[in-house]
């Protein structure tokens, strides 16, 4: 199955020892929803996935530096963040 | 050929939306983005169940595309305008599977379902319906469509444009970051292949670039696009995108998409892979 599902993959799907990025975006406080891309330690994309209704998102990746982009109608937001191998990294994005 | 003749923008749509002649079509790579919203009046084409045969690995043949298209009141004549999430990935792979099949009047929304939300325009739940037609499909044409045997040919003699992320190229994961870690059996890439990914062809909020930026994309990465050209990804979503950008776009000819990509090139026995980063 290759869906991107908003907020990204089922949790039920993260497999032990996957390395994950996840978090929500918000406005003033409040969840909003918009995408979220993933761009690599030069700046290259990666990947991208609708927020869910509750401004989450989710991405396995590799271990490293990774800057989180957040597009929201009428504006956008950048985040960095470091992954570890097997770890779970969590991001809260306010734009 | 110009970008009006295969583009068209979130205006144009807008001011087009009630003509019975204009389907807009949604193909989602989250097929179910259309139960929740879609643009007034479009209709939604489901790449897993509407365009694949359901036993073997292979599209819907052409008799099967003509029930599709038929059931879904697009006639031969109506212009199809197709948009979709993850910046037209496989709304790209739908016009690419309807130009397969002959249809020659399809364009793309520029930006895709993407800049229609971040422009905050209007979308709504309500399924329209449109009058069943008798639809007649053309043989495939496989001048776009590449093999196995075309890209192990293609190795060293032909362009091989891998449009997947460096990680993915590289070896590092099988799969988008997005996406559940699954799929081919082997990591890496095809020899001689460049590592040009899908991204660089778009803006961040979908749209494509100009045809000088992306010229210059391909002319930095010692693509010569005199020579025949086939672009793969892992499943050909992707790489239909980049088909789209230089057959399209950019006009060049001899430029076909792997639909088997990666996921199985590199379940192949006996192929020759390649592991590490763009050269």
């Amino acid at each position: 199955m290759c869906g991107a599902k908003a907020g990204g993959p089922d949790a039920s799907t993260i497999k032990p020892g996957e390395t994950t990025i996840q978090g929500s975006v918000t406005r003033d406080g409040e969840p909003v929803t918009g995408y979220v891309r993933l761009l690599d330690s030069t700046g290259e994309f990666t990947a991208e996935v609708p927020t869910s209704a509750t401004g989450q998102f989710r991405f396995y990746a590799a271990e490293g530096t990774w800057t989180l982009r957040a597009l929201v109608p009428g504006g956008s937001a950048d985040r960095t963040v470091v992954a570890q191998q097997g770890g779970l990294a969590e991001v809260a994005i306010a734009v | 050929m110009s970008r009006s003749d295969v583009l068209v923008d979130a205006d144009w749509v807008q001011e087009n939306l009630d003509d019975p002649n204009v389907a807009v079509v949604e193909v989602d790579e989250d097929t179910s983005a259309y139960d929740k919203n879609h643009i007034r009046n479009a209709i939604r084409i489901d790449w897993t169940k509407d365009l694949q045969d359901p036993v073997r690995r292979d599209f819907i043949d052409q008799e099967g595309f003509e029930k599709l298209l038929s059931a879904k009141g697009i006639a031969n004549d109506t212009l199809v305008v197709l948009y979709g999430g993850n910046n037209n990935w496989f709304a790209s792979y739908a016009y690419w599977y309807f130009k397969l099949y002959g249809h020659e009047n399809v364009k793309l929304l520029d930006g895709g379902r993407k800049k229609w939300e971040l422009d905050s325009r209007d979308l709504v739940a309500e399924v329209p319906q449109r009058p069943a037609t008798e639809y007649k499909a053309k043989p495939q044409n496989t001048a776009i469509r590449a093999f196995r045997e075309d890209v192990v040919n293609a190795i060293g003699n032909q362009n091989l444009v891998d449009v997947r992320s460096p990680d993915e190229f590289s070896g590092k994961l099988l799969a988008p970051a997005h996406l559940p870690q699954e799929q081919s059996q082997r990591p890496g890439h095809v020899p001689s292949a460049r590592n040009i990914p899908w991204s660089k062809n778009a803006n961040d909020d979908g749209t494509f670039k100009s045809d000088e930026e992306l010229k210059a994309l391909y002319a930095d990465e010692q693509v010569d696009l005199a020579k025949d050209t086939i672009a793969y990804c892992r499943i050909g979503e992707r790489s239909a995108l980049t088909w789209f950008v230089l057959h399209e776009l950019l006009g060049v000819e001899n430029v076909k998409n792997y639909d088997g990509s990666w996921t199985e090139y590199g379940s192949l026995v006996g192929v020759p892979i390649e592991l590490g980063a763009n050269k």
